[in-house]
């Protein structure tokens, strides 16, 4: 097939032509313009056989359904909480979604969850941009006890997790941390001291800034030895 | 009238453009920020959102909205001190602006919500709202707004008889001179902004048109350039 302009793997930017034969297709943040695919974003191409798309290296968190994120509670009303999830409009957590206890009617709900505390709930639906449901009932969604808030690009959380969470792990095991990562970005830590929290915290700044340059695990793993000693 | 203009005031070609400069991420807390600079005047744009958009009634249920606030410096101009503030010609230039970039923008994703451009002019030397528009655009894209081009802007010009490129504050209040700002996406040629100061004739007007465009993909080589700095650096 001829016609493709990028490599894979190479950085592409707004209005780049990426390829120029109907024999590709576009995929995501990539569109067809007559015989042109047209990039969007900043990215790196991902060209697999015809298709062309875009891992965007760059851009607003968009909720979806069935992601996990971290939120903060910024309002409590009859039926349930408001929670910040990073997004423009704010996430709806409703009472049955969010315990199995029977709560009696005008029950004072900042027992349950606060102002202020952050929650690590799944994303249930999105019927538009406004309105979107959470839910805490999966496995591993629960209110995050004291530690850290940070927060990072959206688009950098597949590589602060890592291929099946060895990143994270591996920070983990170096810093002897709890670390939970919302898809949003928001990442709560909590260590046994300020000194194990504040190398976390590095570690989760140095992946966002350099997610993509090649190498990362391994200079991931030197950097984490270096400041261990 | 006696035609003097035979060389430019500051000795530029008459289709030269003077130095430029951008840099993306000047402005760490938005969400995407860039600085240009072409000659004297210097613009810095930072981009805030998506979010929710009040008054409530202003929001698009379909689309995002996109809006521009454009302002001067206190101390930007070459001599007497701007005004502070809103004014009729900063109102005018902020929709310009806004006019002038969404056609390249896709916001069908944020619907209810807007997306902020805030752009100011710190230094001035005329051209300002064409280096606002490039600014802004670098802003969006290092925001992650979705974009189909990259939109370009440059002043075109005359004065006395000479057709002119990236007019100086001199050239931009030459008596009877004509500035002529034009915003475009280069990969296609659509024209996204263009205003007219003085009066020109169809083939003089056609003539500027394609000196503009040659200007406007000589600045989005130097737009490029800022976005390889920040999103490449230490390469493959």
């Amino acid at each position: 097939m001829t016609g493709l302009l990028v490599n894979d793997r190479d950085i592409v930017f707004p209005g780049q032509v990426l390829a120029e034969s109907i024999e590709f297709l576009p995929g995501e943040d990539v569109i067809r313009e007559k015989e042109q695919l047209i990039s969007t974003k900043i990215g790196i191409a991902s060209i697999n056989g015809r298709f062309v798309k875009l891992v965007p290296l760059t851009g607003p968190y968009i909720p979806k359904r069935d992601d996990i994120v971290i939120g903060k509670v910024v309002g409590i009303g009859l039926n349930g909480w408001r929670l910040d999830i990073g997004w423009a409009f704010e996430a709806n957590l409703n009472l049955k979604d969010a315990t199995s206890d029977f709560i009696e009617k005008g029950a004072d709900l900042t027992k349950y969850f606060d102002y202020g505390d952050y929650l690590m709930t799944g994303i249930s639906n999105v019927i538009s941009t406004r309105i979107i449901d959470l839910t805490m009932k999966a496995p591993g969604l629960k209110k995050l006890g004291e530690g850290q808030i940070i927060k990072v690009g959206s688009t950098k959380v597949p590589r602060i997790i890592g291929k099946q969470g060895s990143m994270i792990t591996m920070i983990k095991d170096y810093t002897g941390c709890r670390i939970s990562v919302g898809q949003n970005g928001v990442v709560w830590i909590n260590g046994d001291s300020p000194e194990k929290e504040h190398l976390a915290i590095r570690s989760i700044r140095k992946i966002e800034a350099e997610s993509h340059i090649n190498g990362l695990t391994d200079r991931m793993k030197e950097f984490l030895e270096q400041e261990k000693k | 009238m006696n035609k003097t203009y035979d060389k430019r005031f500051d000795g530029r070609k008459f289709d030269e453009i003077r130095p430029m400069e951008a840099k993306v991420g000047v402005v760490p807390r938005a969400n995407g920020s860039a600085m240009f600079r072409i000659g004297g005047t210097i613009a810095i744009a930072a981009v805030y959102g998506p979010k929710e958009l009040y008054p409530a009634f202003m929001q698009d249920p379909t689309k995002g909205i996109l809006r521009c606030d454009y302002n001067m410096f206190a101390f930007s101009g070459a001599g007497d001190r701007v005004k502070p503030g809103g004014n009729r010609r900063s109102k005018e230039i902020s929709m310009v602006t806004e006019k002038a970039l969404i056609p390249m923008l896709d916001l069908s994703a944020y619907s209810g919500a807007v997306v902020d451009v805030s752009i100011e002019l710190i230094q001035t030397d005329a051209g300002t709202r064409c280096a606002g528009i490039t600014a802004a655009a670098l802003a969006l894209a290092d925001a992650g707004i979705p974009m189909k081009d990259l939109v370009t802007a440059v002043s075109v010009g005359k004065v006395e008889d000479k057709l002119i490129v990236d007019l100086n504050y001199e050239e931009d209040s030459y008596p009877e001179g004509v500035d002529l700002p034009v915003a475009m996406a280069t990969r296609t040629g659509e024209i996204t902004l263009l205003q007219m100061d003085g009066r020109l004739t169809k083939e003089e007007l056609k003539k500027l048109l394609e000196m503009a465009k040659k200007a406007c993909a000589d600045i989005k080589e130097v737009q490029i350039k800022a976005l390889k700095e920040k999103y490449s650096l230490g390469g493959k």
